[in-house]
């Protein structure tokens, strides 16, 4: 399905009955080269790169539920490269680029929209640290901009300056960060990857993975055995779970995030704020409503829903910054379920299992990923070697030592 | 989620502290075993049992059994007397 002006007039003077679906409901065949488990983001992203980048064409996409009924379309829309370590840095930015040329490329509108992303901090020492990780994103090319206190006051007055427990003192801004339509994401991935050949078979939930002499073979599904060359998971949130149907025990914890919107208001908010104090960030999507959220509940969980202690903390991190949020209602709140890695940064690997390819542990920063990690993974998946953008995102680091620990927290994946 | 803690009584869980899967404390003099040791979990959907720390209460370390489907607690026990 296309778009045009014409069309949509079309449609709109003959009752809305000539739209046909964007994409190709497949039933699954009982083979293919490639599998790629999970259709979120990152598998949608991977079969679409697979088919554009790479002309393979033998490619599904195995979908528990609908696809986009995960992670892609629960988070809070932000893409940002804000890193401080090189690989992360290198990845995030990569990503950025490919977000700027996404509509372009997909010829599909996903409201790309370059808002910025204001970290605040509030203290001597937390300047120095945002000082030394603007000037680590610059040396990789990245935009970042130390803003004082007043030059914050003139994007946003109405914060609480004067906090007297964390009172504003300035923030680090990237312009080139912001929002993204993540719904439109995952539809126009499907589309450019359903139009170019890949099955996209919805209601399949992968139930068992095939090894044959120590070599993935296929997998078992409720829609029946389906072999395949190589298999891709991109399941974050479900990767252990995965993982173990091919006997792998992963460096990953699944947590529950939250996030809240709010009733909808006029334009108050026209970028992206993160509290530095406490965990609490917010935007305002185009309907007008706030988007918000804020720390992990910090323990395992598979239930997508989180509890009341975690609102609670996040709201008083909104009320710390923008006192006036205090009358508006929140409308929605929901938990997604993400993989907590044991440094914080995101896996694109092959595994100990020839055939398995993974693809996990992106930690509550997954969707500002989508792109280069559809990309990196397809380049992996058709090539057998990663991609140089995701080199340093490999399964054995823990082991080796060559952590990516951005917050260097250690083994703990609630504190990441 | 209210944790019964044995010396305190049924308690918010928000008096605790969780420190993820419950592991057993020792070295392992085989790295390969102790890299397994820190950074591998098992992270199961279902039962689990996880170290949690009263803080805001008697200070203990527990052993808390809990299903990561729907956090229903199931049972806790002192993490010294589940050693």
């Amino acid at each position: 399905m296309r778009y045009s002006a014409l069309s949509l007039a079309w449609n709109a003077l003959t009752g809305h009955r000539g739209w046909r679906p964007a994409w190709r409901d497949a039933d699954p065949k009982d083979e293919y080269d490639i599998v790629i488990v999970g259709g979120g983001g990152h598998g949608l992203a991977t079969a679409y790169y697979l088919a554009k980048e790479h002309g393979l064409r033998r490619v599904a996409v195995l979908e528990k539920s609908w696809i986009g009924s995960g992670n892609v379309g629960r988070n809070t829309t932000i893409v940002r490269s804000n890193y401080l370590l090189p690989e992360n840095i290198r990845f995030y930015e990569f990503s950025m680029k490919l977000w700027e040329r996404l509509e372009q490329d997909l010829n599909y509108n996903a409201m790309v929209s370059q808002r910025g992303v204001l970290n605040l901090y509030h203290s001597d020492a937390q300047r120095d640290a945002f000082a030394r990780r603007g000037n680590a994103m610059r040396l990789g090319g990245v935009d970042a901009e130390l803003l004082d206190r007043e030059a914050v006051r003139r994007l946003y007055p109405f914060l609480d300056f004067d906090h007297a427990r964390f009172p504003i003192q300035g923030g680090l801004l990237q312009r080139r960060g912001g929002t993204v339509r993540h719904d439109a994401v995952a539809w126009g991935y499907a589309r450019g990857a359903s139009d170019r050949g890949v099955d996209i078979v919805q209601n399949c939930e992968v139930t068992g993975i095939i090894v044959e002499g120590g070599r993935a073979a296929g997998v078992e599904t409720t829609r029946g055995r389906i072999r395949a060359k190589k298999i891709g998971l991109a399941v974050a949130g479900n990767t252990s779970r995965l993982g173990e149907m091919a006997g792998l025990r992963l460096p990953i914890e699944s947590h529950v995030l939250q996030a809240f919107v709010t009733e909808a208001v006029k334009p108050l908010i026209d970028g992206v704020i993160t509290f530095g104090a406490g965990h609490f960030y917010v935007s305002q999507s185009d309907k007008g409503g706030l988007v918000f959220g804020g720390d992990l509940d910090g323990y395992g969980s598979y239930a997508a829903r989180g509890n009341l202690p975690t609102v609670e903390d996040v709201c008083e991190g909104g009320m710390a910054l923008m006192p006036m949020i205090g009358r508006l209602r929140i409308l929605r709140s929901w938990g997604g379920i993400v993989d907590m890695s044991m440094d914080g940064s995101p896996i694109i690997d092959r595994t100990p299992v020839d055939g398995l390819y993974l693809n996990g542990g992106w930690c509550y920063g997954g969707f500002k990923a989508t792109p280069a990690s559809g990309w990196c993974f397809a380049h992996l998946l058709a090539k057998g070697e990663p991609h140089p953008a995701a080199a340093g995102f490999r399964l054995d680091r823990f082991a080796t030592g060559h952590l990516l620990d951005e917050k260097g927290q250690g083994a703990t994946p609630n504190l990441h | 989620m209210r944790i019964a803690c044995p010396y305190c009584g049924e308690r918010d869980a928000h008096e605790f502290t969780v420190r993820g899967e419950a592991r057993a404390g020792t070295l392992e003099s085989d790295p390969g075993r102790e890299f397994a040791r820190v950074y591998e979990r098992a992270n199961p959907a279902g039962p689990t049992r996880e170290f949690w720390y009263h803080g805001a209460g008697c200070r203990s370390w527990l052993v808390v059994e809990r299903d990561t489907r729907s956090h229903a607690i199931l049972s806790v026990a002192y993490a010294k007397a589940s050693q």
